[in-house]
């Protein structure tokens, strides 16, 4: 296979339903093309959802609800905004979105990426587990709430309650926090810190310095950070 | 769950497909909401000194004819109905309240959707995949309008608990989402002398704003005054003779996108709704903020 010459595939979900697109990308063999272009989503939901190889799929327009949900080793671009919960429970691979993220975006996520390009709004990397989150917009409220492991970076604003309930995840914002939530607070920028959050910059092609950011995470104060309550079990 | 669209014409130059557009955005919304679904439209104001009613009856046989005779030896003048559907709108010299207690007294199996000098009201239970269809809504021209399909929760399944809820001075409410203190909030209310037609919550919230509004608050300053007074979930899509109103509980769980062009503004609880409407791929389009008051309105012409 060669990337330059290989045919893309096109499938119009103003003809083809969400269900006939979803099972073509899982049914694709070792041999079958690589790479997609979804047309017409007209915010359809579950665009794109549990593939499971690498894949590069290219969605022209905007979509509902759980795009690229528990995405493994593929590629997704949307070129529009996202509904609710994009790329949520993502394993790995990459998820990008040229648009908007509404509400929850990558809540859940255990790997890979999720890069946003506008803004993010309330809950995003909501329950995170392990997946790095980077928008180039602000965030809303409650982002990164019981954030467990990963990174959240923000590279505008975020909105009320950042980081509640936070446990081990690293969240980095460039611009104003409205407020932080229980538990979550502002933390030294460290060197391992300023590399990770260089390489997401770099790595999502923001021209941005580490420098310009500050770091939030867990005081680790609340029940269940304190071992004198595992006694009670 | 429940969809809610809205969509306000700002030139004009789609008043004419306004309701064509807006029976698309049911079509797209009817996943979200199968149990009923209804419209207000905001259009053919009624001459000083007259109101315009919508009516629903329930008996599919229903005279309007002879209704329009009892209407105009009631109220003189003449009464030609408007049907659609289970629906017909009259034009009657008279004023809400004579209205309403004319039809109370005189044909109680009838039910007033709406009183004002803009809004008319359709609503129905059924697959709303049907009901543009139904209420002929392809050839209805309008100014602005608001749609709703419901999922309903707390209350029962019936045409008169559907939305929109009309709550007088041409004011109605679309709703997603549902309250927690509506039992009170009601019972206040009933205090203050207003009356309520269903045990709905939605209907608490749109006689609310209008009890604020009789009290000389803007539609701005009622919404945020809502903010305080009520608990709970929503997305409101509120009408007046004027325009539209948006607005979201601080919490937002419940979803709203709003989309606008130098022609229209409209908002759909998702971008399906709106994926129908002219010129969609040049809009902006944006979610709005938990807590903020969105309003557009047109200057009036009297």
């Amino acid at each position: 296979m060669t990337g330059s010459t290989q045919a893309i595939e096109e499938l119009d979900l103003g003809a083809d339903s969400v269900r006939e697109l979803n099972q073509r990308l899982h049914d694709v063999s070792a041999s079958g093309p690589t790479h997609w272009r979804v047309v017409n989503p007209g915010g359809a939901h579950a665009v794109a959802v549990g593939l499971d190889a690498e894949l590069e799929v290219d969605i022209e327009g905007h979509v509902g609800y759980y795009c690229a949900g528990m995405n493994k080793s593929a590629t997704v671009r949307v070129r529009g905004n996202c509904g609710t919960g994009v790329a949520e429970n993502i394993m790995s691979g990459e998820v990008l979105v040229s648009g908007n993220a509404s509400q929850s975006a990558a809540a859940s996520g255990r790997g890979g990426m999720l890069v946003v390009e506008g803004d993010a709004s309330a809950r995003c990397g909501i329950s995170m587990k392990g997946v790095e989150i980077l928008v180039r917009g602000s965030v809303g409220h409650m982002s990164a709430f019981m954030a467990q492991k990963g990174v959240l970076v923000v590279c505008g604003d975020a909105g009320e309650a950042l980081g509640d309930s936070i446990y081990e995840a690293h969240v980095y914002v460039r611009g104003a926090v409205a407020s932080l939530g229980a538990d979550c607070i502002e933390k030294e920028m460290g060197e391992q810190h300023a590399a990770e959050l260089q390489g997401l910059l770099d790595r999502a092609g923001t021209a941005l310095s580490a420098d310009e950011f500050r770091r939030y995470g867990s005081a680790r104060a609340l029940y269940n950070f304190t071992v004198d309550n595992a006694s009670q079990y | 769950m429940c969809g809610i669209a809205g969509l306000f014409s700002k030139t004009g130059t789609i008043d004419e497909e306004l309701g064509a557009r807006l029976g698309q955005m049911i079509g797209e919304l009817a996943d979200r909401g199968p149990d009923s679904a209804g419209v207000a439209l905001y259009r053919s104001p009624a001459p000083a000194g007259t109101s315009k009613v919508s009516i629903y009856s329930p008996d599919p046989d229903c005279s309007w004819a002879s209704l329009g005779g009892e209407l105009s030896e009631a109220f003189g003048g003449t009464h030609e109905p408007e049907v659609r559907a289970s629906h017909a709108v009259f034009v009657v010299e008279a004023d809400d309240d004579s209205i309403r207690s004319w039809i109370a007294a005189h044909h109680p199996e009838l039910r007033v959707m709406s009183v004002g000098e803009r809004i008319e009201i359709f609503k129905e239970k059924g697959d709303p995949r049907r009901f543009a269809e139904r209420f002929g809504l392809d050839s209805v021209s309008a100014s602005h309008a608001l749609a709703h399909t419901r999922m309903a929760t707390e209350s029962r399944v019936s045409t008169e608990h559907s939305h929109p809820f009309a709550s007088g001075l041409d004011v109605c409410l679309v709703h997603n989402g549902s309250l927690s203190n509506h039992n009170r909030l009601r019972l206040e209310l009933e205090y203050e002398g207003i009356h309520f037609d269903t045990d709905n919550d939605s209907e608490v919230a749109a006689r609310y704003l209008t009890w604020r509004l009789s009290q000389g608050a803007t539609l701005t300053e009622a919404l945020e005054h809502s903010l305080e007074d009520l608990d709970g979930f929503f997305t409101f899509a509120v009408g007046t003779a004027e325009g539209l109103a948006v607005l979201r509980d601080p919490i937002a769980c419940k979803p709203a996108v709003l989309a606008e062009t130098d022609d229209w503004v409209a908002i759909g609880s998702e971008y399906r709704a709106l994926a129908v409407l002219p010129g969609v791929a040049d809009a902006e389009l944006w979610e709005p903020e938990p807590g903020r008051v969105y309003l557009w309105e047109r200057a009036r012409v009297t």
